[in-house]
């Protein structure tokens, strides 16, 4: 089993790891930083949302969360900017999963449906907040120390970082997808009265894996506040944005809901994507018409998304050439007599 | 804070509540046949406001005279989105796919008005738009007259047709149950289909009335989504009477906070409240309580 299938996950990650370094172009390079952190968010949401079957779409709430933190901090504290700063990426975790928790508890007590709307609402609650509050600085936001070090290699320390991220989460949910843990979140998503019936602690269970999902997303939130050098609470591409949410989601759906590959797959297609079209075309809309257009085809013909339509056709093969293997041998075997 | 700023703030709950409330009416109706929610239903609020626009500004028609050509233009809108794609979602995800797949929609219909009318902000208007009257000291616009009246029309319409016809006697015992209802010979796939149409229509004669209000353009529809959710998981998901309470709620809520702690904190308090309501029944105010909803 080892072999060929891992050799896929080394051969992506020598890529990753190759791609700057053969990419000198700082704008491409961009690129890289902002497909990492959206494929980082998507694995991290599936962790939770694909798992479960609890779709969240208020997973900006932890990316926000974790952006101002990093701003909050590295102002009050008058941090020298330059790598140090990146000491605070944790710490942005952890804040977005102390938000996580009490979050869940409130949503995690009603089934499905009401659960993605009540994610929504929190989302609007949190921005809505950053807006007005007088800490976060209100609707301008707040400046981060303005990182100095060499502009022709200005991007690398955070394409790495965010590199990290993929790396830990993808470790992580394969961790989750193999323990009990994760085993109770499927035996939740398919069928969460019986699971309740065998012993599953369903309610503690739901919020452990909603705060987890929040860790790597408020991570996120934080190299991007650092990458971009300031945080506004609103608006397209900013701290915390509806959009973000459902592009996460629809990675994620794009690229094969709890799989581990999918959301990285997903989100790798989707987001370069986008980045591509802004600093070529600089046209946002002919983005979301594509976006939504590509959704919609690849929902007709692979609805499953990628990932799981690629392997039922390589096992559907499989099959049949072990079919024919076999009836081969009838025919050889009938010959013989 | 005064006698008179509560009076408006309650006045203006009831009359724009009531337009909150129809187009909330759409997508509980929406999501209580087909069990589907429709994130599409912000756009194609602005979709109407657009096509009113259009006629208004381009052919000079008149505002209300041109619900008679946007009302059926959205109505085959909703009928071709449901025929091309949310006809095709079934199984245990479903809910959760047909987010994606009418926020993909949403995403088409954004970027090509984007694409059309550019991002500029635009207003509807017309001669009534910026006038009012006075009754007892209390000042009434037109247009929120207007749109009140429209809207108690329309909700009235569509309780006719749920409550007096034949057709919605078969809207309704789907609304119950599905699988019962299929069991009688009812087609349950027409019903879906002519609903989703119905729910998506009345986003045409919301759309008029809020792009008369205010000033909008295709980015307006996540403020208008996320108040239309919030709406109907308040009044309780597939509640006909929950939409419409929720809707005059929360605008209602919104302005009344508004006045006591300043407007900033009018659009916060409506989160508040619902998070506050599904604390202590998590099935909204009207919702079903049932034992298995997966």
């Amino acid at each position: 089993m080892l072999q060929k299938k891992n050799l896929w996950w080394v051969v992506a990650l020598a890529a990753f790891v190759a791609f700057p370094l053969l990419q000198k172009n700082p704008s491409y390079q961009t690129i890289g930083v902002w497909t990492l952190l959206y494929m980082a968010c998507a694995a991290s949401w599936n962790m939770f949302s694909g798992y479960s079957g609890y779709i969240a779409l208020g997973s900006g709430v932890f990316f926000g969360s974790g952006a101002y933190t990093m701003a909050l901090i590295s102002v009050h504290a008058h941090m020298a900017p330059g790598a140090a700063m990146f000491w605070l990426v944790p710490v942005a975790g952890v804040v977005a999963t102390a938000i996580a928790v009490p979050f869940g508890w409130i949503s995690l007590r009603v089934r499905r449906h009401t659960f993605v709307v009540i994610t929504i609402a929190f989302f609007f609650i949190f921005q809505n907040a950053a807006s007005n509050l007088s800490f976060t600085g209100g609707t301008s936001g707040l400046q981060l120390p303005f990182i100095t070090w060499g502009v022709s290699y200005f991007d690398l320390p955070f394409y790495y970082v965010a590199l990290g991220l993929v790396i830990f989460v993808t470790i992580l949910s394969a961790l989750v997808r193999r323990s009990r843990f994760g085993l109770q979140l499927l035996a939740i998503r398919d069928d969460e009265d019986r699971a309740l019936g065998l012993g599953v602690k369903v309610q503690a269970v739901k919020i452990t894996g909603f705060a987890m999902s929040a860790f790597t997303i408020g991570m996120a939130g934080a190299v991007y506040a650092m990458f971009l050098g300031q945080v506004y609470p609103a608006g397209s591409g900013f701290a915390f944005d509806p959009l973000f949410d459902l592009s996460i989601a629809m990675m994620s759906f794009f690229g094969g809901l709890g799989t581990l590959a999918g959301p990285l797959i997903g989100a790798l297609i989707l987001e370069s994507a986008q980045q591509y079209l802004t600093v070529n075309y600089s046209n946002g809309s002919l983005y979301l018409i594509l976006l939504g257009g590509l959704f919609l085809i690849v929902f007709m013909v692979m609805p499953q998304g990628i990932v799981v339509a690629i392997r039922d056709r390589v096992s559907k093969r499989a099959q049949r050439e072990k079919a024919a293997v076999a009836d081969n041998e009838l025919l050889t075997a009938g010959a013989a007599k | 804070m005064n006698f008179t700023a509560f009076v408006d703030a309650a006045k203006d709950g009831i009359l724009t509540g009531s337009l909150y409330a129809l187009m909330a009416t759409g997508l509980t109706l929406i999501f209580g046949v087909m069990d589907i929610i429709n994130v599409a239903q912000g756009i194609l609020v602005i979709l109407g406001a657009y096509l009113s626009y259009a006629l208004s500004v381009h052919l000079g028609i008149d505002l209300f005279v041109g619900l008679a050509i946007t009302i059926p233009t959205l109505f085959v809108v909703g009928i071709v989105i449901e025929k091309a794609f949310l006809g095709r979602l079934k199984g245990p995800e479903k809910t959760a796919m047909s987010i994606l797949v009418t926020f993909a929609v949403a995403l088409l219909i954004e970027g090509s008005l984007n694409m059309i009318f550019s991002v500029n902000p635009v207003q509807l208007h017309a001669w009534y738009v910026n006038r009012s009257f006075s009754v007892g000291g209390i000042h009434f616009a037109y247009i929120y007259v207007a749109g009140f009246v429209l809207a108690v029309v329309m909700l009235s319409a569509l309780y006719y047709m749920l409550y007096r016809t034949r057709f919605g006697v078969s809207v309704r015992a789907s609304l119950a149950d599905q699988a019962s209802a299929a069991l009688v010979g009812i087609d349950v796939r027409r019903v879906s289909t002519i609903c989703f149409g119905i729910g998506v229509a009345v986003t045409a004669a919301g759309g008029m009335i809020y792009g008369a209000t205010t000033t909008f353009n295709a980015n307006t529809s996540y403020d208008l989504i996320s108040r239309l959710l919030t709406i109907i998981v308040l009044g309780g998901m597939g509640s006909l009477g929950g939409a419409m309470l929720g809707g005059v709620l929360l605008v209602f809520v919104g302005n009344i906070v508004g006045v006591i702690a300043g407007p900033i904190w009018s659009t916060m308090a409506y989160y508040v409240l619902l998070v506050i309501v599904l604390l202590v029944r998590p099935q909204g105010l009207f919702g079903k309580q049932s034992a298995r909803v997966a």
